[in-house]
């Protein structure tokens, strides 16, 4: 094993387990103030879940995050993370165990990129070689070249660069619990939603209670297991995963402001895998017409569907094609667009429209084809509200058959 | 120079010329060049003077940055103690201080050190109050104590505004210290008031303190440089 091979192994096998948190009845009122910023808020995030803080300016959403790692005390109530009150240990303490990360990043202009990702590692002594591996490790992670990035100052890198090292640096020393405070905020549109994908694929990897703050119900929706609705003052309006929030707001502020399309929000947050598809007659170049005519009777997409040998959609049929005894290659259109399972649906909707078909064919990761979407199908599922959207349906079925 | 300048008064002999240039109380290379010896010692006082009262009153200043960053409401009185301090005339100072601390460089320290608090506490203030919030946010918020983000933070990200502080005092300093000599305090001055009628001397002592005011600003300009580099870092 390579030096590095090792270092790599250390750092994954000491990953911290994520924590539960709960906010437990927290007002904070300033002294002075006449109403409270944050008004008996109670709410309970799962261990290895992201809890999405909304709203707009002013509600305290910023407050309640700020309030997790003691930058701003409570006034009353209790913070639980892990069973444990914040209160427990010095703000110092507590903060070493909490990632942070904010939308003005706050690199020091001072120290290279490893120095500032090394920020807690030194606070909590560790010596020079877990540290650099650790470095490493985690430019990797955030998809950053180790060996270009590493001895630069944080002025030579780009916004988003600096962005993901600004992560890099509140995972350092692999904190149970992150915080994050509009941290893709000041980056432009195109490189905000792939740093919130490289977030949420690497939240898959490694499984860390975050609480993040936005005032975009887009991202909110998009990034949270859980979102928290808040209004002015500090009150929670809604509690519930993106799915329910859209489907079933609780008043009219949160319907409101989750926004009239709220409809077409909700296909952003399923996948071609999690609804039922219309069924294809496939075909192979060959096929007795009489058995092609009696697949078409069942399936629910009344034109035949060429396939390979290994079930790889060619193309839509003509009429043409089946005049014979057998099955010719006689196309009406190529098997375009071409859907997979794991496509979001809004995604697969857009390419439906943009080559102006009725019908793409869904295949799975070996290419496989395992159903057709039509714009039929989409409409149905806008129109049900009971659907699950994270519930195994025949695709998933088909697909592992 | 020397001889170069000496070559152009040729058909003279140069100390007949030097005799005669000295009786016009003109400007008399020759007469340099041959005194130039006299003028060492009371350059080494004059550094000692300015290096000490800088020193000193960096520390001062210092201390009084370091109160006032914790408590901000003491940031208004030091200025306005700090500027009576330097709205004294520096004459006046020499003088008035004699009776307490005796005649010698001592009372020309005091007063010199006086000079340079309010440039450095400035400065020193400055500095640490233009740290960006969010970069103080940050530390906060890893778990750095106000001790540590001082240290590992807000001083390392002030020093350009420091250094640059230390800069106008050491210029400001070594000019204020050719009035020691009103203290006893020797230095340039000294040999200033001596012969001040003589123009070549007047001019070697008051040259000498401009060059040491440049050597200063010269030395502290390559510390800054030296210890800034991440403020020249090339962009990618």
């Amino acid at each position: 094993m390579t030096p590095s091979a090792i270092a790599q192994t250390e750092g994954s096998s000491a990953q911290t387990e994520a924590v539960e948190l709960e906010f437990r009845d927290v007002t904070k009122q300033y002294p002075g103030a006449s109403e409270p910023v944050i008004e008996h808020l109670s709410f309970h995030v799962p261990a290895g879940e992201i809890c999405v803080l909304v709203g707009p300016s002013g509600c305290g959403k910023t407050t309640a995050m700020r309030m997790v790692n003691r930058m701003i005390d409570i006034t009353e109530g209790d913070i639980l993370l892990g069973g444990e009150s914040v209160n427990a240990k010095s703000p110092a303490e507590l903060r070493r165990n909490v990632g942070y990360a904010i939308q003005q990043i706050g690199l020091f202009p001072h120290l290279t990129i490893a120095d500032n990702i090394s920020t807690v590692p030194k606070l909590l002594g560790w010596d020079k070689a877990r540290m650099r591996s650790r470095v490493d490790e985690l430019l990797e992670l955030v998809s950053l070249d180790p060996d270009e990035t590493r001895d630069r100052y944080p002025a030579q890198l780009s916004g988003g660069m600096r962005q993901r090292v600004g992560v890099a640096r509140a995972l350092a020393a692999d904190p149970p619990l992150m915080l994050m405070d509009e941290p893709f905020g000041a980056i432009d549109p195109i490189n905000r939603e792939r740093l919130q994908n490289e977030f949420l694929r690497l939240q898959r990897e490694i499984r860390k209670t975050v609480v993040f703050v936005t005032h975009d119900i887009d991202e909110a929706i998009k990034m949270g297991d859980r979102v928290a609705v808040l209004k002015k003052g500090g009150i929670l309006a809604q509690y519930a995963p993106p799915a329910e929030l859209l489907m079933a707001p609780a008043d009219q502020f949160v319907e409101d402001f989750v926004g009239a399309d709220r409809a077409l929000k909700r296909l952003a947050l399923q996948r071609v895998r999690d609804i039922d598809l219309w069924t294809a007659a496939t075909v192979k170049v060959g096929d007795p017409v009489a058995e092609v005519r009696a697949k078409l009777e069942d399936a629910d997409v009344k034109i035949p569907l060429l396939v390979d040998d290994a079930q790889r959609p060619i193309g839509w049929l003509s009429e043409g094609a089946l005049r014979a005894e057998r099955v010719r290659k006689d196309l009406r259109s190529p098997a375009e667009p071409l859907v997979e399972l794991d496509d979001i649906l809004r995604d697969a909707l857009s390419d439906l429209l943009a080559t102006e078909t009725r019908y793409a064919p869904v295949v799975n990761s070996r290419g496989h084809v395992t159903g057709v979407l039509s714009l039929e199908v989409i409409s149905h599922v806008l129109h049900d509200h009971t659907l699950a959207t994270t519930a195994p349906t025949s695709a998933d079925f088909l697909e592992a058959s | 120079m020397i001889p170069s300048v000496l070559a152009q008064l040729d058909i003279q002999d140069p100390a007949e010329g030097d005799a005669s240039c000295v009786a016009e109380n003109g400007f008399c290379p020759g007469w340099i060049a041959d005194n130039f010896d006299r003028y060492l010692g009371p350059l080494g006082e004059h550094v000692y003077l300015t290096v000490v009262s800088v020193v000193i009153g960096f520390a001062i200043a210092l201390a009084l940055a370091l109160i006032a960053h914790r408590r901000r409401w003491l940031t208004g009185p030091i200025i306005t103690g700090t500027g009576i301090l330097y709205a004294i005339p520096s004459v006046a100072a020499f003088f008035l201080l004699q009776p307490i601390t005796g005649l010698g460089n001592q009372t020309a320290i005091v007063a010199l050190v006086s000079y340079t608090l309010l440039i450095i506490f400035r400065n020193i203030t400055d500095g640490l109050r233009n740290v960006p919030a969010e970069i103080v946010d940050a530390a906060r918020g890893q778990g750095l104590t106000d001790r540590q983000i001082l240290r590992r933070v807000e001083l390392p990200l002030a020093v350009p505004e420091i250094l640059a502080g230390l800069r106008i005092a050491f210029s400001t300093t070594v000019g204020l210290a050719t009035l020691a000599v009103f203290a006893g305090g020797g230095g340039l001055g000294s040999e200033i008031l001596t012969d001040r009628f003589f123009r070549s001397n007047v001019v070697v002592a008051g040259g000498l303190a401009v060059l040491l005011a440049a050597a200063f600003d010269l030395v502290l300009l390559l510390v800054q440089r030296s210890v800034t580099t991440w403020q020249r870092a090339a962009p990618a």
